[in-house]
């Protein structure tokens, strides 16, 4: 009987802890988030400078997540940097001149990037929309505002005027 | 100068002789297969007394350790206004570090005193020699399923720390300290990865579940057979785990977070 009540108890403390286990997969980590955004399709955007920019960073559209990005590697040919994002299906009416743009989560915070999907003006009803593996041209990305260039800027003024 | 020298040899070869002699105690543990049926049952005993004993002290450690950190970042985080970053703050400390070094430091004192003055006790009275006597080899019978109970149970109290310590820690910053509970969450989730933060935990707690019980089954058995010889070798085996802990924890951290590829 006593050892029934060992093993039972031994039983429920290894379970507590498999529940802890859980609770740190699910509630802390998010795990869950990271597979129902797994099922998605591929877009590349060249960008001028993308900052502090980095893998795993989200993709927004008005502020809502619709994607991450995947990589961030300099590109050879065009020495700009290219940016491999993974779109949710669900998503899957982006404007083909959609806009991208590096954003700053606060004044401190991390890099990520915004979408801005302009409609085109074209009169025809046809509208096109970005399929897998599109690439976003680098003149319809903006790139990510560097500190250092504001202040040098805003010192270059200031000496002007003086 | 001559005799330095050959205090110095000494020294080294004690050293090394040691080393080996704990090494191969350890591999004696680890490999000498026990035979006898009711192995897994002293197992889930020792389980018990390791484990579920140290249950209590665990969660109340935890409770208190994640209030007073949601309390600290509470109180400087609001300075720069940026108290959404509580969730972030308390889950990654807790999880990387906080969580298997304190919860390391306890299960030493806790349980790893306890399992060497057993030993040591069991020692000086002659169990283990009669043991021997009857052809039962105490390693198998006593120090394996120790070992064993100590390494399954250092990283399951690891994450009953940790989840304890969270919640803890929400208890004062969002009911009591009014931070907002969807911000404290969802930062805690983009901020903390599984696989880099959580996994990397649990692995810090095995390392650390292992030194601590090799430590304290080793000191108990080797230890002076008297009461003097109980008493320094309990001491020595909470001295030798806290240090080993927090050496080893810079260099998991260094290898893990520190960048270094």
């Amino acid at each position: 009987m006593r050892a029934r009540t060992i093993e039972i108890t031994v039983g429920l403390f290894v379970l507590a802890g498999l529940l802890a286990l859980l609770m740190l997969a699910l509630r802390v980590s998010g795990l869950n988030d990271i597979y129902s955004g797994n099922d998605g399709y591929e877009i590349t955007a060249d960008f001028e400078n993308v900052g502090g920019l980095k893998a795993k960073a989200r993709v927004s559209i008005a502020g809502v997540p619709v994607g991450r990005v995947k990589s961030v590697v300099f590109d050879k040919k065009t020495h700009y940097a290219k940016v491999t994002m993974l779109i949710f299906s669900s998503v899957d009416n982006l404007p083909e001149n959609t806009e991208a743009q590096i954003l700053t989560a606060g004044l401190l915070g991390d890099n990520y990037i915004g979408l801005l999907p302009v409609q085109s003006v074209d009169e025809s009803d046809n509208q096109h929309y970005l399929k897998a593996g599109a690439n976003i041209g680098v003149e319809s990305t903006h790139k990510a505002v560097i500190l250092e260039e504001l202040i040098s800027k805003f010192m270059a003024n200031q000496t002007i005027k003086s | 100068m001559i005799r330095r020298v050959q205090a110095l040899g000494r020294n080294t070869f004690s050293v090394l002789q040691e080393t080996g002699h704990t090494t191969l105690f350890l591999l004696q543990v680890l490999f000498g297969r026990s035979k006898s049926r009711d192995s897994f049952k002293l197992l889930i005993i020792q389980l018990y007394y390791v484990g579920v004993f140290s249950l209590l002290i665990i969660a109340i450690s935890g409770m208190f350790i994640g209030m007073v950190l949601g309390l600290q970042g509470y109180t400087i985080l609001v300075k720069f206004g940026a108290v959404d970053a509580l969730g972030q703050l308390i889950a990654l400390s807790l999880v990387r570090e906080l969580g298997p070094v304190v919860g390391g430091l306890l299960f030493a004192g806790r349980a790893g005193s306890a399992l060497t003055a057993e030993i040591g006790l069991m020692k000086t009275t002659e169990q283990l020699a009669s043991m021997e006597m009857m052809g039962v080899d105490p390693l198998k019978r006593i120090i394996a399923p120790r070992f064993w109970a100590g390494q399954i149970a250092m990283p399951i109290l690891t994450l009953i720390f940790i989840g304890v310590a969270i919640y803890g820690g929400y208890l004062v910053s969002v009911p009591w300290l009014g931070a907002d509970n969807g911000a404290f969450w969802a930062n805690m989730q983009a901020s903390v990865n599984f696989y880099e933060d959580v996994v990397n935990g649990i692995i810090k707690s095995v390392v650390f579940g292992t030194v601590v019980t090799w430590i304290a089954v080793y000191q108990g058995f080797e230890c002076l057979p008297t009461a003097e010889g109980i008493a320094r070798a309990t001491t020595r085996t909470v001295v030798y785990s806290s240090l080993w802990i927090l050496g080893l924890d810079f260099v998991l951290t260094a290898v893990m977070f520190g960048g270094i590829q």
